[in-house]
């Protein structure tokens, strides 16, 4: 811890889940780093590439099945419905607590100085295009790139 | 505890917020600006006095509701108070930091 005894300088979050409960950490971990004065980037790999693909964004769920903390038997879990009816409670929870929803999240993400990259591998796989992209990313950039980006003293890497 | 800011003898809490806000002036305001190297301009003022007005009518305040707000958008907000605009304009301000996580 002797590197400015250990400050945070900078936050690398790889986000590689599309599930609501994981996007949020994301999210709130990038937005709550620059509430903090600390650099905030994302990239966004594999499934977590749904959290800023246009189409897909504003229609993430949380899991019902194989999330012991939903209390809820497996097989009810995975009844058709189950996944949107458990989401729509969630949601309804956050704006309570003025949680704002994917897209305005991502807004204040960019207003705030977080940088955002999509995964060039993941976006080849599932042949997305930049135009499918949330307009405001910096950019679609290979793993190098992003630990370049991470290079310098006091950065932290935290993959979801 | 006390500390010494701009000529006076300030109640503060262990991270630098005032805990009696009777006790604050522009000139402490000011002072604390310069301890987290911002030059108060009359822009920086007018979101110190929206701030203030803010926490007397009891509203938590966020990032998600300064966005909101018809005073200044979020992106103008970090180039005010770069270094975390929400606990630097607050501690600036006079008023408790807020306990937000957005």
């Amino acid at each position: 811890m002797s590197e400015y005894n250990g400050e945070i300088r900078k936050m690398m979050i790889i986000l590689s889940k599309a599930t609501l409960e994981n996007v949020y950490a994301a999210f709130v971990l990038a937005n709550g780093a620059r509430m903090e004065g600390i650099e905030a980037e994302i990239f966004f790999t594999f499934f977590g590439l749904e959290a800023i693909h246009k189409k897909k964004l504003e229609h993430l769920h949380i899991a019902t099945v194989g999330n012991p903390a939903m209390h809820m038997p497996t097989m009810l879990g995975g009844l058709p419905g189950m996944e949107s009816l458990a989401t729509m409670m969630m949601k309804k929870e956050m704006e309570k607590i003025d949680m704002p929803d994917v897209h305005e999240f991502l807004d204040i993400m960019v207003a705030s100085g977080v940088k955002l990259w999509a995964c060039k591998l993941a976006m080849d796989m599932f042949h997305y295009e930049k135009e499918d992209m949330y307009d405001d990313i910096g950019g679609i950039i290979t793993v190098g790139d992003f630990y370049k980006q991470g290079s310098g003293i006091g950065t932290h890497m935290l993959f979801i | 505890m006390e500390k010494e800011i701009a000529g006076k003898m300030i109640k503060v809490n262990d991270e630098g917020y005032l805990t009696d806000f009777s006790q604050w002036t522009r000139e402490v305001g000011e002072a604390i600006a310069a301890e987290n190297n911002i030059t108060m301009t009359p822009r920086h003022w007018e979101v110190i006095a929206y701030l203030q007005n803010e926490h007397k009518n009891n509203v938590a305040l966020s990032i998600r509701k300064i966005g909101k707000s018809d005073v200044l958008d979020i992106k103008e907000f970090y180039q005010l108070f770069p270094q975390g605009p929400l606990k630097t304009s607050t501690k600036i301000a006079g008023i408790p930091k807020p306990a937000s996580c957005i």
